[in-house]
Parts: C-alpha cells; sequence; structure tokens
C-alpha cells in the first residue's frame, strides 16, 4: 500500500469514525441516564437530512407532522400537569409554523430541519419509556427495537426509498500533508470533538451529576430531589439534538436513504461499548477505531468489511470485558 | 400427562386435517421459530443471557446439511447430526469467547458474530452460492416417505419443537437447571451452594444454539433451498421479539409469542395493503407498534398474563427417603483460623486474627461497626480471598478456595440480606441446597435419568423446610414470604445441603422479637442435630442467650474469648462496646 492510498483511507476512516463517534456518544448519553439502548437513534439520525432534503425540493416532509402529533399526544397526557399541556401544543404548533418556513426559505432547511426533527427524542421517551419506569435493560431493549420498525416503516413511507444528496456546508477541500481532506470532514470531526467535550463538561456540572444519578439508583435520586422522568426527557433531548446534528453533518458526504439508520446506529452502539457504555472519550475513540477498521478493512476485502469490523470486536470484548472494574449486571 | 395436556396433544395433531394448506404451511413455520424461542427461554428467560444471535446458529445448521446434501448427496437425516454438531461447535468456541463477558458485552458480542456470519454466508460464493444460494434440497424421508407437503411436515416439526421443549423442561426441573435460574439473580448465592457460574452459562448457550439448529435444518429441508435472508440479524431480533411478547420466562409463553407473531405479520402482509391500496412495507409499523403496545399493558408478556387467570393444582407432597448423609467429621477442632490477614488499600480490616470453632459448639463471632466480623465471615465463605494466614476446615486447607468448593466439604452459609430467588417456589430455592449432595449430571436430567434423586433431594428439602416450620408454603412462591421467614427458608436451604458447619451471618437483623425468639430456638435444634454453628452478630442479647463461647473483635483483630460470662466482664470488652465514657 502506498503512503497516498493509505492516507486516503486514513481520512476517510477518520470522517466515517467521527459519525459514529456522535452516534456513539448520544447512545451513551441516554444509556447513563435511562438504561435504554436507542436502537432507533439511527432512524433519527437520518429523518433530519431527510427532512432537509424535502424543504430543499419545496415540500413539507411530512416529520413535521410526526413531530406536532407527538407533541400534541404528550401534552394530552400530561393535561393534568398545570401549564405543561399548554407549552406543548404550543411547541408543536411551532414545529408547524416551523415545517412552513422551511418550505418557504429553503436556505434555512438545514437548521430548521434540526428544530424539526428534535421534539421526536424527547416525545418517545414520554410516550413509550416513561410509562415501564421499572423495566429491566431488556424490555427496554425490545421497546426500542419496536421503535426501531415503526420509525423505520414511517421513514420509508415518507421519504421513500431513493438515496438523497444534501449540499455541503463547506464544499471545499483542505489540504493536509498533501492530501485533499474534503472540508465537510472536517466539520463532521469538530462536531464530535464538540460534543464529546461538551458532554463530559455537562456531566461534571451539578444538573449533569443529577442526570446520572438518575440512572444509578432511581429511589435514591428520588428522595434527593431529582426527577427521574425529567432526567429521562432531558436526555433524550439531548441525544436528539447530537444525533440529528451528526446526520445533517455527514448527509453530504455519505447521502440519506430511509434504511441506512439500522447499521449506521449499530456501528455507533459498537463504537459505544467499546468505551463501556459510559465514558464519552471512550466513545470517540471506540468511533475512531470502528471507522479506521471498516476503511482499512474495505480496502483489503471490500465485500467483508462489515464481516471483518464485527469479527474483530470479539477479542476487543473480550479485553474490555476483563479488564472491566466493575461487577454490573444485566438486570 | 395430564389430561388437558393430553387433550392439547390430540388437537395439535388434528389440526393440520381441519385447515387448508397455507395454514398449514404457518403451522410449520411456527414450530421451527418455536424451536428457536424456546432456546431463548432457556437463554434469556432463565439464564438471563441475551442473544441477537440465534438465526446465526439456523443458518449454521442449515448451510451444513444443505452442503451435504448437494454436494455429496448426503441424507438430511446425516445432515441434521452433522448441522448440529457445526452449530454446537460454534457455538461451544464462540461461548467460551463471550458467555464470561459482563452486561452489555453479551448482547454485543452476539450480534457481533450474528452480522458477520451473514455476511460471510452471503459473500462467501464459492461455498454457499452467495445470495442467490443453493437450490434444489433433497426432502427429508421418514421410512422411505419423503415428506414434501406441509401437512406431513407439520409432524416432522412439530416433534422435533416439542421434544426439543420436553427436554428443556426436563432440566429446568433438575438440579442443574434451578441453579441456572438462581444464576441470572445472584450468582454468589448460586455458587455458594456449589454451582460453577461459567460452565452452566456455556452449557445453556450451546443448548440454546442447538435448538436454533435443529430449526434451521427443519427450515432449509421444508422449503428446500437456502440463502442467507433467513438468518439475519432482523430475523434474529424478530426471535427474541416473539419469546419476550409471549412470556420469554415460560415455556407456554414462548409457543405462543411464536404462533402469535409468525401468524401476525403473515395477516398484516395480507391485510395492511387492502386498507392502504398499495404494497409496501407498511406492515413493519403496524407490527413495530402493536409489539410496543403489547410490552406497554404486559410488560413480562402475554402468557403471566393469561397464567394468572387459569386454576393451578397443587403438586403433591414430597415424600420418601432424603439423601445419604455426609460422613461426619472427627476434626476437633473443625474450624482453625490462624493468622488470618486482609486489607483493602490501607485499610487493616482483618489482622492476624486467630481462633477455632470446636465440634458441636456454637460460636459468637461479635464486635462494634466495622471490628472486621462481616470481612471475617467473608474470607471464611469464600468470597473474599485472604492476604495472609490458614484456614484449615475438618482437617483440610480452605483459605481461598472458592464457595463452591468449600460448600462440598460442609462448610455452609446464610445471607444477612436474604438471597432467595423470588420467582421459584419454598421448595425449589430449598432444593438448591441439595446441588453438592447430588450428583447427576446435566445430560442425564435431559433425558429423565435423575429423577430418583430429585425425588430423595425433594424429599430432603421437604424435610428441612419441616424443620424450620416453612413445609406450608412449600409451593408458594418465595416472592411472597415475609423477612422472618425469609430467614427462616435461608436456614432450610442451608440444612438441605446437610452442613458440618453453618456460618450465619447476621440472622436476627431486622428480625421482631417474636420473631428472633424463634429463631433462636431453631439454633438451638441445630445444636442438637450435632450441627457446628458460627455466629456473627451484633444482637448482644441474643448472641448471650444462645452461644457456647464469644470471639470478641476490635479494629480487626481478636480482643477477647471465652464464655459470655467471662466476656461480659472483661473490661477491654466493656471499653470497646461503650467507648471511653468511664
Amino acid at each position: 500500500m502506498d503512503p497516498t492510498i493509505f492516507g486516503f483511507l486514513l481520512s476517510d476512516g477518520l470522517i466515517s469514525g467521527a459519525l459514529y463517534a456522535l452516534v456513539a456518544l448520544s447512545l451513551v448519553l441516554v444509556f447513563a441516564v435511562t438504561r435504554v439502548i436507542l436502537i432507533p437513534m439511527g432512524e433519527w439520525v437520518m429523518y433530519a437530512p431527510l427532512t432537509q432534503a424535502g424543504f430543499l425540493e419545496g415540500r413539507l416532509p411530512a416529520t413535521v407532522g410526526l413531530s406536532a402529533l407527538l407533541l400534541l399526544v404528550w401534552a394530552v397526557l400530561d393535561r393534568r400537569r398545570g401549564r405543561a399541556p399548554w407549552l406543548l401544543a404550543g411547541w408543536a404548533v411551532g414545529v408547524g409554523l416551523l415545517g412552513l418556513a422551511g418550505v418557504r426559505w429553503p436556505s434555512l432547511a438545514g437548521p430548521i430541519a434540526f428544530l424539526v426533527v428534535l421534539p421526536l427524542g424527547p416525545a418517545s421517551f414520554r410516550l413509550f419509556f416513561e410509562p415501564l419506569p421499572q423495566g429491566s435493560v431488556l424490555l427496554y431493549l425490545i421497546l426500542a427495537v419496536g421503535l426501531h420498525f415503526v420509525y423505520k416503516g414511517l421513514g420509508l413511507a415518507f421519504f421513500g426509498p431513493d438515496q438523497f444528496r444534501l449540499p455541503a456546508l463547506w464544499p471545499g477541500e483542505l489540504g493536509v500533508l498533501g492530501l485533499p481532506v474534503p472540508g465537510q470532514g472536517v466539520l463532521l470531526v469538530a462536531a464530535a470533538l464538540l460534543a464529546m467535550a461538551g458532554l463530559f463538561l455537562f456531566f461534571t456540572t451539578l444538573y449533569g451529576k443529577a442526570l446520572r444519578a438518575a440512572a444509578v439508583n432511581r429511589l435514591g435520586a428520588r428522595i434527593s430531589g431529582i426527577s427521574v422522568r425529567e432526567a429521562g426527557r432531558v436526555a433524550f433531548l439531548l441525544a436528539t439534538a447530537v444525533g440529528a446534528a451528526a446526520g445533517l453533518l455527514a448527509a453530504p458526504l455519505t447521502n440519506a436513504s430511509y434504511d441506512m439508520g439500522f447499521l449506521l446506529g449499530l456501528k455507533g452502539f459498537v463504537a459505544a461499548i467499546l468505551g463501556g457504555l459510559v465514558s464519552y472519550p471512550l466513545a470517540v475513540v471506540g468511533g475512531g477505531l470502528v471507522g479506521l477498521l471498516e476503511a482499512f478493512s474495505s480496502f483489503y476485502a471490500s465485500a467483508y468489511k462489515e464481516a471483518i469490523v464485527f469479527t474483530l470486536l470479539l477479542p476487543i470484548l473480550a479485553w474490555r470485558s476483563l479488564s472491566a472494574l466493575t461487577l454490573e449486571e444485566e438486570e | 400427562m395430564s389430561r388437558a395436556g393430553l387433550l392439547g396433544l390430540v388437537l395439535l395433531a388434528a389440526l393440520p386435517w381441519l385447515v387448508p394448506p397455507f395454514y398449514q404451511t404457518l403451522l410449520v413455520f411456527t414450530a421451527i421459530a418455536a424451536l428457536v424461542a424456546a432456546g431463548l427461554y432457556l437463554l434469556t428467560g432463565l439464564a438471563g443471557l441475551t442473544s441477537f444471535g440465534q438465526a446465526a446458529f439456523m443458518g449454521v445448521a442449515g448451510y451444513t446439511s444443505a452442503l451435504l446434501a448437494v454436494r455429496y448427496g448426503v441424507d438430511p437425516w446425516l445432515g441434521l447430526l452433522a448441522g448440529l454438531a457445526v452449530t454446537g461447535l460454534f457455538a461451544l468456541v464462540l461461548g467460551l469467547l463471550t458467555v464470561r463477558l459482563k452486561g452489555h458485552y453479551l448482547p454485543l458480542a452476539t450480534i457481533a458474530w450474528q452480522v458477520a456470519l451473514f455476511i460471510v454466508m452471503g459473500s462467501w460464493v464459492g461455498l454457499t452460492g452467495g445470495r442467490t444460494g443453493l437450490a434444489d434440497l433433497p426432502p427429508v424421508r421418514v421410512l422411505e416417505r419423503a415428506l414434501t407437503d406441509p401437512r406431513s411436515y407439520f409432524y416432522l416439526a412439530w416433534g422435533l419443537a416439542l421434544l426439543y421443549a420436553g427436554l428443556l423442561h426436563r432440566l429446568v426441573h433438575s438440579r442443574h437447571g434451578r441453579m441456572i435460574r438462581a444464576l441470572r439473580g445472584d450468582a454468589v448465592a448460586a455458587a455458594s451452594f456449589g454451582a460453577r457460574p461459567p460452565d452452566l452459562k456455556l452449557w445453556t448457550f450451546v443448548l440454546a444454539a442447538l435448538g436454533a439448529g435443529a430449526a434451521g435444518w427443519l427450515y432449509v429441508h421444508f422449503i428446500r433451498f437456502v440463502n442467507p435472508s433467513p438468518f439475519s440479524l432482523e430475523a434474529s431480533i424478530f426471535y427474541l421479539i416473539m419469546a419476550v411478547v409471549g412470556g420469554v420466562q415460560s415455556l407456554p409463553g414462548v409457543f405462543l409469542g411464536a404462533a402469535l407473531l409468525t401468524g401476525l405479520e403473515q395477516w398484516l402482509k395480507d391485510l395492511l395493503p387492502l386498507v392502504f391500496g398499495k404494497t409496501g412495507n407498511y406492515e413493519i409499523i403496524a407490527y413495530g407498534l402493536i409489539l410496543v403496545g403489547i410490552l406497554l399493558l404486559a410488560p413480562k408478556g402475554l402468557w403471566p398474563w393469561i397464567e394468572a387467570r387459569l386454576p393451578r393444582a397443587r403438586p403433591p407432597r414430597p415424600e420418601g427417603p432424603g439423601l445419604s448423609p455426609r460422613a461426619a467429621s472427627l476434626a476437633d477442632p473443625l474450624l482453625e483460623v490462624r493468622g488470618l490477614t486482609k486489607s483493602f488499600g490501607g485499610l487493616l480490616a482483618v489482622n492476624r486474627l486467630s481462633f477455632e470453632v470446636r465440634r458441636g459448639e456454637i460460636l459468637g463471632l461479635i464486635g462494634p461497626n466495622g471490628a472486621g466480623k462481616s470481612t471475617t465471615f467473608n474470607l471464611l465463605a469464600g468470597v473474599l480471598r485472604p492476604d495472609a494466614g490458614s484456614v484449615r476446615f475438618a482437617g483440610r486447607e480452605i483459605a481461598g478456595r472458592y464457595p463452591f468448593e468449600t460448600v462440598r466439604l460442609g462448610l455452609v452459609r446464610t445471607f444477612q440480606h436474604p438471597h432467595l430467588f423470588p420467582e421459584m417456589t419454598v421448595l425449589e430455592n430449598a432444593m438448591l441446597g441439595t446441588f453438592p449432595r447430588t450428583r447427576a449430571p446435566l445430560l442425564a436430567s435431559l433425558f429423565w435419568l435423575d429423577r430418583a434423586e430429585e425425588r430423595r433431594a425433594a424429599a430432603e428439602a421437604y424435610r428441612a423446610l419441616e424443620a424450620v416450620g416453612l413445609a406450608e408454603l412449600a409451593f408458594e412462591k418465595a416472592g411472597r414470604l415475609a423477612l422472618g421467614q425469609q430467614r427462616q427458608l435461608e436456614l432450610a436451604r442451608a440444612l438441605a445441603a446437610d452442613p458440618l458447619l453453618l456460618l450465619l451471618d447476621e440472622p436476627a437483623a431486622g428480625l421482631r422479637a417474636g420473631e428472633k425468639r424463634a429463631l433462636a430456638e431453631l439454633i438451638q435444634g441445630l445444636r442438637e442435630r450435632g450441627i457446628t454453628v458460627l455466629l456473627v452478630d451484633h444482637d448482644m442479647e441474643l448472641v448471650m442467650h444462645l452461644v457456647d463461647r464469644v470471639v470478641v473483635m476490635h479494629y480487626g483483630e481478636k480482643l477477647a474469648e471465652g464464655s459470655p460470662a467471662e466476656v461480659q466482664r472483661n473490661p477491654a470488652v466493656v471499653e470497646a462496646y461503650l467507648g471511653g465514657v468511664a
């Protein structure tokens, strides 16, 4: 392998690694607070650029209606909670107006798509996970798989089976050591590092610690005045924000279609597990590792690239498991 | 077999003659799915291990048989044996790599090999024919008759599924099965009664994979064509969903889930295009919503919800001879502790502690909070390993040995916070104690060769329950017991292990006065049965009235030793308990 190809594979691996890292960060965030392994995150990551593509084609994407609908259901569920239902209804109307604005001003399609997809996370938590506060990890996992089916099916119904190509935010290329690196890739890597640092710092604040406490000991957290429900909603909101941003930044490089989410989520999950599902910096390292493994194995044995990625995982897992300090149990 | 069970079997056998061929096919697929889901009942429902890789095992067996048949003309029945052998080997290797993984690493590892094997099936065109697969597989023949129609295949598929379910049922109600169920809740307690957790996990893993392997073989010889698509990660998830929706913790539950979702999938595929007027992947939405809805309404699955509404028969009371008693040890002192030392980081929790427990006595180990009693207890019980010192039990050195080794020698413990298994009956909990005294290997219990020993173990456990006064509740779930009764059950379980030396960890903690008196009487009774007791407790009143001798610990060292009266007069002990009051 000559140095040029090596360089290409390296930059390619790091860029896709940044995408996996962002998905991994959102999964770690959700798991650390709620014990949910959020399989449908991959779908939401895809929804953001697909919604953007809808705006760019001058039509109102159905995700606007979905977001508003889920918020309205949430408002109905919380109807006895003071001002909450009105705020939620207002949020739903806001999403609708944003949708109209997106059609009117396509240059703002990206940020508006982000805001449209954002409520899906917290609303899904409220509708599907909050009613089962004592669920086991397995129960939540199966619920998440059910939601993955629903959102994947909706994705097909909303956007069709086509792949969409989206315009880059930074269309140019950057020369790094004589190699052309796409500017969009630089943005993606920067976003991953930024999100990692942000989440890491967030969980050192008192509020962040309270969120973590809600996951470790629900009863203890409640006694200390921490709302487990609120913690879950905030975690889902932040995670959806990270995921949607990742989707919008990556789509110009990778394209977007309704069925890409699952494998993306899976690789993000692999990356997250490498960090033990608790560490943000390690999740980013894991993302980079998965990206690099994939890039280099696609060079040597393209048909088996995913097989190689997932097989090499086994020894790494065995090592991680042996070096894991805590004796944690499934249930 | 019960009358209802027999009736159900007759109805099932008549079913293919009552429904059109389309439904016969559906019933065959139900049996295939039920085989995989039944494996998950063992693996996930009982042992608590989640697998996303069962479809890959189906593929391994299916491809093995298909390749042998197409390339070498091997009969499918030999193909089944070969397929199961290869699947078992795969499961053994993957299991050795992965069952020791903690927490969420195991499900991920299963995803990893599932994805990897799926890609190999699709990409190794030279071997597997790639995505186009292998066609024209031979049919399965029984007595020269080729099973090519769904009606005759129905009997093959259901025969295998029910056979497998029967084997699992036997296993679950055997000594190993009880331990597998115990492992899920509490590996320390399981190990304290002689189980080796990693071995049991490996066995459940291989058995579950064999069920999936048989399902894969049935599948490929039914449609007589093999390609990778039925062995994908999505398929694996689908089987897990079936099991969880039906109720992964019972066999009827996983069969119900298999039938329901196999039917549901077909039905939605037919119905939804009529509703929406066009074809598409819309069933997946409804399917996901139904799944989520069922879980929101019945988080443990449908079967427990149904079962709670069915009448329940009370099993007969176990009778007959118990297990043969352990040979008494003549060693005296029975337990000798010399120079026992353990530190945690910089904290010296136990420092050069020496004492002995004489045969037939009740020895109390007491001390103020933080004196090192619990650490000492855990060192003796094998949960912690000492930094230095020796522990001789019945003439043998046991320092640093695992609990599943020492329990076989007759060193049995109870737990301060009762480590019982709420989903198991009181009798089953007590029977866990007989594990180290029984020997039937796992395979023997699959084929019902352990019945005589099982009857004796049940009788033995029942007698232990009588001894502590819980026999009336033998067939209740242990989860219903009050704290005092839980302690009694802990004692019964320990008695069922026929202890030479019983280690009691704060048995009176949290009990009311009446319960404490009953407990004291029970412990007195133990001495009369010739059991030596080491009692660790805070409760001075209980200890002082009950024990023959006391060892007092303070700051990890032995402060005093002697009869209760001597110790109570010892100024150093008074000082330690009352602080610097004087």
